[in-house]
């Protein structure tokens, strides 16, 4: 039965994104009849969309972007007690907080220091959240087609334009999306409205307010652009974010929809599908083994509370096993929505998530951002074993040469020095060190997760974790513009140097990009050089936490 | 030079490189290798810290003492590698340099002065442009080109080949390299090189690596280990801080031990040795190359350019075939073959007499009183006439038929068309007014070519035929030699537009050449290789030059290319793959105190901390000692598609890579506790 409806699941994950991704490589293509209106919308932003960029101005352009949008979001932030549509009645937030939850939201990460329902008007919510939600997810995809055109385009070709990209991944991906999606969760039994709290008389005569308001619409989009920011505090674990099995598996699939479309649009754009199911493979075995790591763990359960599944911080409507597949799906794209209390895990659960963030969400990863990272494994792979055939290391017919190692090598510095060094100064300054809840190695895997969710641009976290703390709210949102940008700039980079190369054809003597051989390779390039860095914090941690725990002790 | 000479020689170059490898602890030379210089540091910390703790009677400093050992013993042992790769340039070097010695030379004031007239200088003073006369016996003082006169020239010390060549002015034959003998004759020679540039200066400097400077790959390389090094860097530096959260401490020594393990030593530590070697292969295969950057791209050719004439045939016709006329026996036509032929030395009409004894057996003579008959342009016939009036000819087809009056009987007319068409030349044989029958001449394709080309296309590389012949005869030997494409009735031009419609579709090319036509090409091609008998400007625009002046040699060289880079990438590989097992010895030696149950970890068993780090950072010294001759043989290379080496080098050096340290750190950890020293 397990196996039977995980094997529907997986088809549907196959399925639908191998369509999508068809309709993406038409709208990144450009189809006529949408052309009007997407020159209506940059004509009137005064964008003139027919001039290719060259990866400085295309990275200038996100980059510029991003910064106006952080700019308005964290105004509308500090300002919501002032501003219209606030029916609760809640105050400015606090700088360092506004300041994390912009970053959070701009760069795709949304880790939520506050409690949605408490501190945000719907004006922030919908405004702000919502609007980032969508182009956060947009500069993601954006991007990553641009990388692929790096990859992928003729010499001499352009990058494309950010801003036609961006309207394009809104206008015709995201929103349609969305709306099927906040559609048939409304259906479900998500509210939208935007009346205030209602106050209940519960059954004791007690009185209870239960919060609401236009929820679906920025739920879906929370989903498919691998936002996770919920509208609760508690996420899709809330009845009113996720109130059945159908919502749970619809936001589950919409998680990974579009990381995995990315795939099979990167061997379209490649005009070669077996490499975009190699990429594919490569994050589907790794995939797959996590998860069974983390349902073996979860229904096993913890033997030192007594039989059955670990159930404490899960969902009873969705029990073990939708609690360990939406686990392994948000921790694997970079959505960081959860259904059930990651900290409340087993140990072993714990430390696959912590390895998904902690390679750089490229197990499908973030919309798009998912694709591009793990194009840097594969710059590092065929690097590390081109050489092996006799012959400068070579990625669709373009020399990887110094310049792009340098590159890589650089972007690739962003993981260890954002979750070690950051950890390891949250691990000792006094300052950082009361946010920890639990003692001994659980209280490490808290900190290790906050920070490689922030810089994986996760957004999920140990529950325990007080990431209210100013010294985090500052720290955090550092880690996270840090494990954004410092990878996408590069990658830009990278794609621009691969633009000027001449396309070597396909002959005996290339390093072969696709097959099992290929795949294995970068499961191990990803192993060895993502995981592998963090085995001595993860042994401290989660590692730790299981051996304690098989000889009787739990933290 | 005798064997017990050679052991003295081997010797002295292990004593050379032993002294070398010391020397080259020197902070300013290590900063060159990164990996290495930090290996050094930590070495030096390591010292430092278990001295102090000797002084202070703390416990643990024999450890750190022990790792500090092997922690130099791998620097060491990383210069040792580099020095004896450099060494085996260097003595190169001396006996080139042994030629170079300062002598009296006539210089004349113009290409036709008399040589009496000649004012003596010292060689060390000739500049570009002086006129020089050299006769037998005489030492070439520089490069330059014959303006006058021809000469045979010894060039052993160029290219350890005894047999002298001819050097003529006009030609492509007019080069001549400082450092040779005129063996018999004259010349007078134009310098054409500054003094200090000749070709000799820029070899010695070659093969002493004095000039070396990284390749563009090697570069790459190095980026992406100084990058490993500073992830390593963050992985160790950090870890106190989670440690001590943790309630553990760890030593500085351990910290050391664990970063150097990690850091990718056995690559950093051999790469340079690589590079060395790899040219220093080429050197051995009497191939100078101008540039590693050119030893590197030889790897990545798509395209080989090859010369009809000395590469895949043996340059001149030969008879294949003798087909008689319509009642005509064999032995007749062979016989009149031969005797037509007897007098004919061109190596075609040798090929005849040798084709016809291959029928009639030896005991085939010049008949006495016979009278040859030389050829002639304007007859394009050849023979011999007999004493008793019978008269033998072979020529052209419309030569003899023009010489006897009759046409080819139908039969043989069609032989005659079929050989035409099969790009082979058909030669009559007459005697007197009667044709007896054809000869089938043809560029005889060496043998074992076919075979060659077969593997050049399982590597992936295209193979193209240049030759001048006609299209018809192009084809038929492209076909015989299984090329993949020809270039007939080629020109200069057309070599230089296909290299450049190649590289326009991704590809990189090679080619030899040795006229001074082929010097554009040679530029542009990817990979140039002259031959160094060719014209000096040949060999500028190339950017590699054969000394053996043999057009196969470039096949040679991209098999050195492609070796050069599985070596790199192979030890890296394996050098990469180790980390598993090290973090699996080090991580339970440094954590367990402070959580037991990690003992799980330590999968080998090792049997106590200290072991395990000794045995971690003796595993990491040793396997690099012990891959010194791989970097310096280079690693063992069948041609092969890429698919297929790369399944075979990734088992054997990825898979090994990560089984190998488990095996040998417990090995390690057994013998240590077996001596007590741990």
């Amino acid at each position: 039965m397990t196996i039977l409806a995980y094997s529907l699941y997986f088809a549907a994950l196959v399925g639908a994104p191998l369509g999508l991704a068809l309709w993406m490589g038409r709208v990144y293509g450009g189809v006529s009849a949408l052309a009007g209106m997407e020159r209506a919308v940059l004509r009137a932003a005064g964008v003139n969309p027919e001039r290719g960029m060259t990866w400085g101005s295309y990275a200038m352009a996100v980059l510029a972007f991003n910064l106006a949008g952080f700019l308005l979001l964290y105004a509308i932030l500090r300002s919501q007690g002032l501003l219209p549509l606030n029916p609760d009645g809640i105050a400015g937030m606090a700088p360092d907080l506004a300041f994390n939850t912009a970053v959070s939201f701009v760069t795709n990460t949304n880790w939520q220091a506050y409690s949605g329902e408490a501190q945000l008007s719907y004006l922030a919510q919908m405004a702000g959240l919502t609007v980032q939600n969508f182009v956060s997810a947009g500069t993601g995809m954006a991007v990553a087609v641009a990388v692929i055109r790096g990859f992928t385009a003729a010499k001499g070709g352009t990058l494309g334009n950010f801003w036609l990209d961006l309207t394009r991944s809104v206008l015709w991906i995201l929103l349609p999306l969305s709306i099927i999606l906040a559609l048939f969760l409304a259906w479900q039994g998500v509210p939208q409205t935007l009346q205030g709290a209602v106050t209940a008389v519960t059954v004791e005569g007690g009185e209870q307010i239960i919060a609401r308001g236009p929820a679906a619409a920025q739920i879906a989009i929370k989903q498919l652009g691998t936002n996770g920011g919920g509208f609760f505090g508690v996420n899709s674990a809330h009845p009113f974010e996720n109130p059945s099995v159908a919502s749970n598996l619809a936001q589950c699939l919409s998680i990974l929809l579009i990381p995995v479309a990315f795939c099979f649009l990167f061997g379209r754009m490649a005009g070669d599908r077996r490499q975009g199911w190699a990429i594919f493979a490569a994050m589907a075995v790794m995939f797959v083994a996590g998860l069974a790591v983390i349902h073996w763990a979860e229904v096993a359960g913890n033997p030192l509370l007594g039989p059955g599944a670990n159930m404490e911080g899960k969902e009873q409507r969705f029990g073990a096993m939708l609690s360990a597949l939406w686990a392994a799906s948000t921790t694997a794209a970079s959505n960081g929505s959860v259904n059930a209390m990651h900290d409340s895990f087993m140990p072993l659960s714990g430390l696959v998530m912590l390895v998904f963030m902690q390679i750089g969400e490229v197990i499908f990863g973030g919309v798009g951002a998912g694709l591009y990272g793990m194009l840097l494994y594969v710059v590092l792979a065929v690097f590390l074993a081109g050489l092996m055939v006799g012959r400068t290391p070579e990625y669709l017919g373009r020399k990887i040469e110094g310049r792009e190692v340098t590159l890589a090598v650089l972007a690739f510095l962003s993981m260890p020095l954002g979750i070690l060094v950051g950890g390891a100064v949250a691990a000792t300054a006094p300052a950082a060190l009361s946010a920890v809840q639990d003692a001994g190695p659980h209280g490490l895997s808290e900190i290790l997760y906050a920070y490689s969710s922030a810089t994986g641009n996760n957004g999920s976290a140990f529950g325990g974790f007080g990431a209210a703390l100013p010294w985090h709210t500052t720290a955090l949102g550092l880690t996270m513009l840090m494990g954004r940008y410092a990878i996408i700039v590069p990658l830009l980079a990278i794609a621009g140097s691969m633009l000027r190369k001449t396309r070597a054809p396909v002959t005996a003597g290339s390093f072969p990009t696709h097959g099992p051989l290929f795949v294995t390779l970068l499961v191990l390039t990803v192993l060895i050089l993502g995981a592998l860095t963090f085995f001595p914090v993860l042994a401290l941690g989660p590692i730790a936490e299981e051996t304690a725990r098989m000889a009787g002790q739990s933290f | 030079m005798s064997r017990d000479g050679k052991a003295a020689d081997m010797s002295g170059l292990y004593r050379t490189a032993a002294r070398q490898s010391v020397t080259k602890l020197d902070p300013r030379q290590l900063w060159r290798n990164p990996v290495m210089f930090v290996t050094a540091i930590v070495a030096a910390m390591t010292t430092v810290l278990g001295l102090r703790d000797l002084a202070s009677g703390t416990p643990g400093a024999g450890v750190a003492l022990h790792i500090a050992f092997w922690l130099w013993l791998c620097v060491i042992f990383a210069n040792f590698a580099e020095s004896l790769a450099e060494g085996r340039g260097r003595a190169r070097a001396d006996t080139l340099r042994a030629t170079k010695s300062e002598t009296k030379v006539r210089v004349l004031d113009g290409p036709d002065a008399d040589p009496a007239t000649a004012s003596e200088v010292v060689s060390t003073s000739l500049r570009a442009g002086q006129f020089v006369y050299v006769a037998a016996g005489d030492i070439v003082p520089t490069d330059g080109e014959a303006v006058r006169g021809m000469a045979s020239v010894n060039e052993s010390a160029i290219t350890g080949e005894s047999a002298p060549v001819i050097r003529e002015a006009g030609g492509d034959r007019s080069s001549v390299t400082g450092g040779t003998t005129i063996a018999s004759d004259w010349l007078v020679m134009k310098v054409t090189a500054e003094p200090g540039k000749s070709f000799l200066d820029r070899m010695i400097a070659l093969v002493e690596g004095a000039e070396r400077q990284k390749t563009p790959n090697e570069i790459a390389l190095n980026i992406l280990l100084v990058g490993l090094t500073l992830i390593f860097l963050f992985v160790v530096v950090t870890l106190p801080a989670f440690a001590s959260y943790s309630g553990a401490t760890i030593p500085v020594v351990v910290l050391g031990a664990l970063f150097v393990t990690l850091i990718p030593t056995t690559i950093g530590g051999l790469l340079s040795a690589i590079g060395i070697a790899g040219m220093d292969r080429l050197v051995k295969a009497n191939v100078i190359a101008k540039s590693g950057r050119a030893v590197e791209a030889a790897g990545d050719v798509d395209t080989l350019l090859l010369d009809k004439t000395g590469t895949i045939t043996f340059g001149n016709r030969m008879a294949d075939a003798l087909l008689p006329a319509p009642g005509v026996e064999s032995r007749r036509l062979a016989e009149a073959a031969a005797l037509a032929s007897l007098a004919d030395e061109t190596p075609e009409g040798r090929s005849i007499v040798e084709k016809a004894r291959e029928l009639l057996g030896a005991g085939l003579g010049m008949p006495a009183g016979a009278m040859p008959v030389a050829f002639t342009a304007q007859t394009r016939l050849s023979g011999l006439d007999l004493a008793d009036g019978r008269r033998f000819r072979k020529g052209a087809v419309d030569a003899v038929i023009r010489l006897t009056g009759q046409t080819p009987p139908g039969a043989l007319a069609a032989q005659v068309d079929a050989i035409a068409r099969s790009g082979g030349t058909p030669l009559l044989v007459a005697e007197g007014a009667q044709i007896l029958g054809v000869v089938h001449l043809k560029d005889i394709v060496k043998p074992g070519v076919r075979e060659r080309f077969a593997e050049l296309r399982a590597m992936g590389i295209r193979t193209v035929m240049i030759t001048g012949d006609n299209p018809l005869t192009a084809a038929a030997i492209a076909a015989e030699a299984g090329v993949d494409d020809f270039l007939a009735e080629a020109t200069p031009e057309m070599k230089l537009d296909l290299i450049r419609r190649e590289q326009a579709g991704g590809r990189l090319v090679a080619m030899c050449g040795d006229g001074s036509n082929d010097a554009p090409a040679l530029a542009q091609a990817d990979v140039g290789v002259a031959m160094n008998a060719g014209t000096p400007a040949a060999k500028e625009a190339a950017n590699l030059i054969d000394l053996d002046s043999d057009p196969t040699k470039l096949i040679e060289v991209v098999m050195v290319g492609k070796q050069l880079l599985i070596s790199r990438g192979a030890l890296t590989t394996f050098s990469i793959a180790n980390d598993v097992a090290k973090y699996f010895a080090v991580l339970p030696a440094i954590f367990v105190a402070a959580y037991p149950g990690l003992a799980v970890l330590n999968i080998m068993g090792l049997a106590s901390p200290s072991s395990a780090i000794l045995s971690a950072v003796i595993f990491n010294a040793l396997i690099l000692i012990a891959l010194v001759p791989l970097a310096l043989r280079g690693v063992a290379y069948r041609p092969a598609s890429a698919a297929q080496l790369l399944r075979r080098n990734l088992l054997v050096y990825g898979l090994g890579g990560l089984i190998a340290p488990f095996l040998g750190i417990k090995a390690i950890d057994l013998c240590l506790v077996a001596l007590n020293l741990a």
